[in-house]
């Protein structure tokens, strides 16, 4: 359907994007401060309404925690603008509806929050963490959706992408939300790093996670102020998020080389996939990091947003070219 | 006349089994080098929690060990032991938090008795009491601040006490379902108060070093059993 490109409404979706992926560094800010529950009810906070809340409480874990709370809220609202916007003056229906399922998806985001403080289930951040996540790629989807170079592109002639490495950078893509599901569920451990040593893990290749020698490990570890011991199953966890890391860091490379290959080194599509491997080499430093700085609550985050951009690149990456491949057709 | 003889056989028993109870003393210790503690640093991170330490900042007590070995909070209890919690009549236990950190860090209460968790702190905190077996919980503590009390139905060891607004604070608390247990102290000694004469296995958790056992006897006067502990 043809329709009009509207500044207004990209910049405002754009201005929903960052705020989401702000919200994301926040939320990574509140699990590696452990602080997820230092606000112990909800919608309120120690008892006042939300936005009125002292700021000389603003203190330790509730800083974080409530500061999360209300760029939430502020997302929220915003996302609730920009699906009402949608529905009223951009002429394609199908946007209209990712503009409710943004809507719809907020609030089931808000309410898993809420309800991971109500009932005290800490398993309950693992879908908090990949509902961010998936919720980021649709705020910038929206923005990319309501961009010029969506509007103009149906005008220009478009170079397709051969369904092979549509294919492959969309593999890539679902298995790094995958790995960030797998990462979610290491954070919600709340037990710490389960295995403190990079590139080796407890001394050897592959780490013994005999019951004598995890009761070892338990006994030895580094500044652990965590409460939870660590278990084999955590330990195996991280050896499978590093063995991921691998294979994304090789997957991420060989979409850069296919990309070069197929579209040549000047099609931004295949500038946009080096970005993608410079991303994916950063976090990859910034896991070992993470490991060798005792997981600093600041490199632990920094994982995280890294995390998230990973995913939205290979997101985009996969949306333009099926764009440009429908167009050139 | 006949009511007043019961009693007084049945006062002349309970005084006569009263007579077989006796206590366990012993003393725990541990050989080896202890892994260092560290410096709670996210202290200074909480500019009100900084200002109760204008020096050195507090370290993590996971090994507290004195100048010859003697081994504190290790929790020592009778293993399988047919008797009956006495927690609804037992004085309550206090936990306090104090200087942002809970004192003591290492308690043992039994099932159905009061635990008090106090806030000597001019500080907020979240009282954060995550079981395995019992309900979990999560209330609100404001600086001095009422005293809030729990009470715990089942037998857990190591239940955690955390608070969230400042992460570096834990207690653990062991929850017995008989009055047979104790916790060591600085001195490394412990005393298990009126236990009946009998064969027993004795159990001592550390919770780093994990857990040694032997088996006692215990007669009318008591019994000594000492315990050491290895780095693992």
């Amino acid at each position: 359907m043809n329709h009009k490109y509207q500044p207004a409404l990209f910049w405002f979706a754009v201005l929903n994007a960052v705020a989401t992926f702000l919200l994301i560094g926040l939320g990574g800010l509140v699990t590696s401060h452990e602080a997820g529950m230092s606000v112990p009810d909800w919608p309120t906070t120690y008892g006042y309404n939300m936005f009125f809340f002292p700021l000389d409480k603003w203190v330790g874990g509730i800083f974080y925690e409530h500061s999360h709370r209300l760029l939430a809220s502020a997302v929220g609202f915003l996302t609730t603008i920009l699906a009402v916007w949608l529905w009223l003056k951009d002429p394609r229906k199908w946007l209209s509806w990712l503009g409710v399922a943004a809507f719809l998806l907020v609030i089931l985001q808000g309410v898993l929050g809420g309800l991971r403080v109500r009932w005290q289930l800490d398993w309950l951040g693992v879908p908090h963490g990949a509902i961010a996540q998936a919720f980021l790629v649709l705020t910038c989807a929206i923005a990319l959706f309501t961009s010029r170079w969506w509007k103009n592109s149906a005008t220009e002639k478009q170079v397709p992408v051969r369904a092979a490495l549509r294919g492959h950078v969309l593999a890539v893509t679902l298995v790094i939300f995958a790995q960030l599901i797998i990462a979610a569920t290491m954070r919600h451990q709340h037990a710490g790093l389960a295995i403190w040593d990079f590139p080796l893990a407890h001394g050897r290749v592959w780490p013994v996670t005999t019951p004598e020698a995890i009761a070892g490990y338990n006994a030895h570890r580094p500044a652990n102020t965590i409460g939870n011991p660590v278990t084999a199953f955590q330990i195996n966890l991280q050896m499978l998020h590093r063995l991921v890391a691998v294979a994304l860091f090789l997957g991420v490379a060989a979409a850069g080389f296919i990309a070069r290959k197929r579209l040549g080194g000047a099609d931004w599509l295949t500038k946009f996939a080096w970005f993608w491997f410079v991303l994916l080499t950063l976090q990859v430093f910034l896991g070992a990091a993470t490991i060798w700085s005792n997981k600093a609550a600041d490199v632990a985050t920094g994982h995280v947003m890294v995390g998230a951009l990973s995913l939205l690149v290979g997101a985009l990456w996969w949306l333009v070219a099926v764009r440009r491949t429908r167009l050139a057709a | 006349m006949k009511k007043s003889f019961v009693f007084t056989v049945a006062a002349a028993l309970a005084l006569a089994l009263n007579l077989q109870a006796a206590d366990i003393t012993g003393t725990i210790t541990f050989k080896g080098t202890a892994p260092a503690e560290k410096e709670l640093t996210p202290i200074k991170e909480d500019p009100n929690c900084a200002a109760l330490y204008p020096g050195a900042l507090p370290k993590t007590k996971f090994y507290i060990v004195g100048a010859n070995g003697e081994l504190a909070d290790v929790v020592v209890a009778l293993k399988g032991v047919a008797a009956k919690s006495t927690g609804a009549s037992a004085e309550p236990a206090t936990l306090d938090q104090k200087g942002a950190l809970y004192v003591p860090q290492i308690i043992a209460i039994q099932t159905g008795q009061k635990l008090v968790v106090k806030n000597s702190d001019a500080l907020v905190h979240n009282v954060h009491a995550q079981p395995t077996a019992n309900p979990e919980s999560n209330q609100v503590q404001m600086p001095n601040g009422a005293d809030l009390t729990y009470t715990f139905d089942k037998p857990e060891m190591f239940l955690k006490f955390k608070c969230d607004v400042h992460p570096w604070m834990f207690a653990w608390v062991s929850v017995f379902d008989h009055p047979y247990f104790a916790v060591s102290g600085t001195d490394g000694k412990f005393t298990i108060k009126n236990v009946p004469a009998g064969k027993y296995t004795l159990e001592a958790t550390h919770r780093k070093l994990g857990v040694q056992t032997a088996e006692i006897e215990v007669t009318d006067s008591g019994a000594v059993q000492n315990l050491t502990f290895a780095p693992k």
